[in-house]
């Protein structure tokens, strides 16, 4: 390394957020707990100067700086977009909730930004190092955020659970790590590949460091079988907490995934391809059976997620560019889909507080006419009916495993789909066709009424007209990562 | 005017959605006023609707085999696109859906009156969906409306449907679903090998026979649940039992004929090859499905019950007809989907008459209606008749086209499917025995009212066409023809060369076998 400072235009929005965060935090102890709402704006704002900075100077050509440790592309860009839409989507629901279960301090807004700011780290990590910094930094932040109603036992049971595992998963992350760079001697993707590349076969060491590191990161996408944790943190954490971890850490810790399996063990495709399958039939079986039994809308969730995990690494077990294309377009599409659905379920609100069972939904469609067919639509959207958005992911994930050859694959995830629909199915049953359960209070702000309308109406057939343009941008994206 | 032909498909799917759109926005303080404008918004949406599908009729070329008022956009990517037109196979079920909804509408107009918006909305949307799939010549969109109907279909049944209602919505959507998702990888492999999804071209492209196979059971599974084929028919009844009226009758009249016609569309000119191997499956369902269920519909209690095995009958009858792969057996299937669409409609309409009556469909509960309601008997006597099949009504001429197809092919076939006339006139006489004559000695059956204008004005169109296709079923027929006629020559003519030894006798005149393809 020589002396001269490394070319930081690259890194821009990372140090506006990090700096930004500190102060706002400078700003916040001094005004104390009620600057609330007022640093929740400005970490809106913040999130959005650093989205326009990395459209305006950043942008989508292909930069590396720090000594290979960080790049941008394309890629990065459109993975980055889709984390701060969900942070700033996030944060912006929060602020009801937050209020009434007297947890609106201002440390909250801030350990998302600083969170966001260790999964824009992920996204673009080049290297072992930034993976395993940028990982750190975004999940000690969410073990804070899962315990923020400290007051509440399973708050506080959700943080620690979340916190154990969580530890546990980068110890094996770590492990791997360092078996891979006891055996090929780097951890820069880039020497990495053409290391492996090198060798006639992967050396054995490298092969089982590569499965550590691959299940450090199935946990922080909660595929099974590291899902564990995740029913227990969704039901436990405040609900705009549980809404911000269902969508941009996971769209940045599969980012994180598809950059380490394609640029760093492109030659390995082989090799992590049967993982991969794996992990993924696993989680669509699980997602769809286990959520079967769910009452509590928060645990049903988790697993629907869990299930879509599985779904979007189909596009990632395909091993192709048009497999992470597919992917793309499947995590953007499921982005709205959960922040709709987190945001439904934010005005589940009673004079006795937030309710949570699904039966509480019992004939939305007398009550709440709009918001029941906003619910409806999100619902069918998650389980891939044609139509609505969820199944042009369905599609495009599912085209790439039969490209590639995988027509097992395809088969599996489609007949579990059409298991999990049958729960989607129970939710719009009980809103349409059940009597109704007294009416929710209203009041929960109308950012979060917005939401869920902005998210049902992308998911409606008015996505016939965006998902072109979607599925282009998606493999540019694709298109930056295979050299 | 031309810019109106030449967008008159995506003009009829546009109109409901329209409908659905300012019924949206009605909103009135007397909610008897709001009922009744959202109703009159969805008829006259549904009647521009219709009369756009006479002006696409009458605007049809007979003698063009090919895809005509073909639009054609770039939709997403490179491949998929926005692509519709009609041909001889798809138009006459476009006529017939946009001919039933205004009928489902008038019917609906006083047994609904618990949210009625939502219902107009649903069953508007659907007849959109449903002229898509008929019109769809891109397989991408094919596929979303064919499984889009199922969202409004599931609503349609839940909210006011019958009191078992939940098990019969959820059952429709999941078996469906299921059978859809396989065809959906079949769709997927299709893709993937020939590289479009432009209905047209795939027609003309050769699948391996091996795959052929697999991809025809695929499809299969598909279609087989939606037509319902024996013994995956299990949720048509459930669904005709708890669905309203208007649900049965667009389930039974539209619904069930997207199978029929997704395997002249998919199975017969795609996978040529597969079609001649797996026949005999077709024929031993379709012969069990006739026997059967027309055995079963004899012993029923319940009038929907037995009209919804009926039609699973029926559908036996379309399906080796469709397997014959002759002109005549496939454009017999074609002539007795299209009557069937229209007399189990009527037949649903008229247990909707009196089930708005006296609010049961148990036939012990009725009996001497022909006493009291006697246009109403003359009705379902008619109609009845009709589905029977007897001579002068719709259903002699597609049963007549369908077994002489059938003999010419394997004169067991022939036997097995004749079979399930004589049980058809079996359990449709003593229906009407039990429910229109014997004695009239129930008191509240002796109160209910004849037909209302209302109701007579429903009924008069369904009867008109009933007999003009018994009468003369060339004006029918005649659209078929070119269409059919190159089907089945394309069928032979890309049949791999070991089946073609194999079906050698009934193979068509070699000159046929040019491809006409635009």
């Amino acid at each position: 390394m020589t002396g001269h400072l490394p070319s930081l235009v690259p890194v821009l929005p990372e140090i506006i957020l990090a700096v930004g965060a500190m102060v706002l935090l400078l700003l916040g102890v001094f005004q104390g707990d009620k600057s609330y709402t007022q640093v929740t704006n400005l970490s809106v704002a913040l999130l959005a100067v650093a989205a326009f900075v990395m459209f305006g100077e950043v942008g989508s050509s292909r930069q590396i700086t720090f000594g290979g440790m960080f790049i941008t592309d394309a890629f990065a860009l459109f993975a980055k977009t889709l984390v701060l839409i969900g942070s700033g989507v996030a944060l912006l629901m929060s602020g009801r909730y937050m209020r009434d279960h007297n947890i609106n301090k201002f440390e909250y807004p801030i350990l998302v930004l600083l969170s966001t700011v260790g999964m824009m780290i992920m996204i673009s990590a080049s290297n072992l190092m930034s993976l395993y910094v940028g990982l750190e930094l975004q999940s000690l932040s969410l073990y804070v955020l899962a315990a923020m109603n400290r007051d509440r036992i399973r708050s506080t049971e959700a943080g620690l659970k979340y916190f154990v595992l969580g530890a546990l998963s980068s110890g094996m992350l770590l492990y791997g790590i360092s078996l891979i760079y006891g055996f090929s001697g780097t951890t820069d993707f880039a020497t990495l590949a053409a290391t492996l590349k090198g060798m006639h076969e992967p050396a054995m060491g490298v092969t089982v460091g590569m499965v550590f590191l691959m299940a450090g990161l199935s946990f922080k996408v909660s595929a099974v079988p590291f899902h564990m944790w995740t029913p227990d943190v969704y039901e436990g954490s405040p609900t705009p907490v549980t809404a911000f971890f269902a969508a941009a850490p996971k769209v940045a810790a599969l980012a994180l995934f598809v950059r380490a399996m394609f640029s760093a063990f492109h030659g390995m495709t082989a090799e992590w391809q049967q993982v991969v399958i794996f992990i993924s039939i696993a989680s669509m079986l699980v997602g769809a059976f286990i959520a079967l039994v769910q009452t509590n809308i928060k645990r049903l969730m988790a697993y629907s997620s869990i299930g879509h995990v599985g779904f979007a690494l189909v596009g990632l077990a395909a091993g192709t560019e048009a497999g992470i294309q597919a992917l793309l377009v499947y995590i953007a599409i499921y982005l709205t889909m959960t922040l709709g659905a987190f945001g439904a379920i934010l005005t589940m609100r009673r004079s006795e507080g937030m309710v949570e069972d699904i039966s509480d939904l019992s004939g939305l469609s007398q009550t709440n006419l709009p918001m029941a067919i906003g619910i409806a639509t999100l619902m069918f959207s998650l389980a891939g009916i044609p139509l609505l958005a969820g199944f042009f992911g369905k599609w495009y994930v599912f085209k790439a495993a039969v490209d590639a050859g995988l027509v097992p694959l395809a088969v599996i995830g489609l007949v579990t789909s059409v298991v999990s629909c049958y729960y989607y199915l129970r939710i719009i049953k009980i809103m349409f066709f059940d009597e109704p359960a007294p009416a929710f209070e209203g009041g929960q702000g109308r950012t979060v009424g917005l939401v869920v309308g902005v998210a049902a109406v992308l998911n409606s057939p008015v996505s016939f007209l965006l998902i072109s343009p979607l599925v282009a941008a998606a493999a540019w994206a694709a298109g930056s990562l295979i050299l | 005017m031309t810019f109106f032909q030449n967008n008159l498909l995506s003009a009829m799917m546009l109109v409901p959605l329209i409908g659905i759109f300012f019924i949206m926005f009605i909103r009135h303080e007397n909610k008897d006023r709001e009922k009744t404008n959202i109703r009159w918004v969805a008829l006259l949406s549904t009647l521009a609707t219709f009369a756009m599908s006479i002006a696409l009729w009458a605007g049809f070329d007979n003698s063009n085999p090919g895809f005509q008022f073909v639009e054609n956009y770039a939709w997403i990517g490179d491949t998929i696109r926005y692509s519709v037109g009609v041909d001889g196979i798809s138009i006459l079920f476009v006529v017939l859906t946009a001919f039933l909804m205004p009928i489902v509408i008038l019917s609906s107009w006083e047994s609904v009156q618990t949210r009625v918006k939502e219902y107009m909305i649903a069953f508007l949307l659907l007849e959109t969906l449903m002229i898509g799939v008929f019109t769809a010549l891109d397989i991408f969109l094919f596929y979303v409306f064919f499984e889009g109907g199922l969202i409004p279909m599931y609503l349609i049944i839940g909210v006011w449907g019958g009191v078992n209602r939940i098990y019969a919505s959820f059952k429709f959507f999941l078996y469906t679903l299921l059978g859809s998702v396989l065809m959906l990888v079949a769709v997927l492999f299709m893709y993937f090998k020939a590289g479009t999804t432009d209905i047209p071209t795939l027609m003309n492209f050769h699948f391996d026979p091996g795959v052929q196979n697999l991809l025809w059971l695929a499809f299969f599974a598909s279609f087989a649940v939606k037509m319902p084929m024996w013994p995956v028919h299990t949720w048509l009844p459930d669904a005709h039992v708890q669905a309203p009226t208007g649900g049965s009758v667009i389930l039974a009249g539209v619904l069930l004929k997207m199978g029929g016609y997704g395997f002249l569309r998919f199975s017969l000119p795609m996978l040529p090859d597969a079609s001649v191997h797996f026949a005999w499956l077709v024929f031993a369902l379709s012969i069990i499905a006739v026997i059967y269920t027309s055995l079963v519909a004899l012993v029923q209690e319940d009038i929907k019950k037995l009209i919804a095995y009926s039609s699973v009958a029926h559908m036996g009858f379309v399906t080796i007809g469709i397997f014959v792969f002759g002109a005549n057996g496939i454009e017999g299937a074609i002539f007795t989907m299209l009557s069937h669409g229209i007399v189990a409609s009527a037949l649903f309409l008229c247990v909707g008459v009196i089930y708005d009556r006296l609010h049961t469909r148990e036939i012990k509960r009725y009996g001497g209606l022909a006493v009291n309601m006697k246009v109403y008997a003359v009705v379902f006597v008619l109609f009845s008749m009709a589905s029977v099949g007897l001579p002068g009504t719709s259903g002699f001429i597609g049963e007549f086209l369908v077994l002489n197809g059938a003999f010419s092919y394997n004169s067991w076939v022939a036997f097995g499917a004749a079979t399930g006339v004589i049980l058809g006139a079996a359990y449709m006489l003593y229906l009407v025995r039990r429910l229109i004559f014997g004695e009239l000695d129930k008191d509240d059956v002796k109160a209910m009212p004849d037909l209302s204008v209302r109701e007579k004005l429903i009924f008069a169109p369904l009867i008109a066409v009933v007999l003009w296709m018994g009468i003369y079923p060339n004006s029918f027929l005649d659209p078929l023809h070119a269409s059919v006629d190159k089907l089945v020559s394309t069928h032979f003519a890309n049949l791999d060369h070991a089946t073609k030894v194999k079906v050698a006798p009934a193979a068509a005149e070699p000159e046929h076998t040019e491809h006409e393809a635009r």
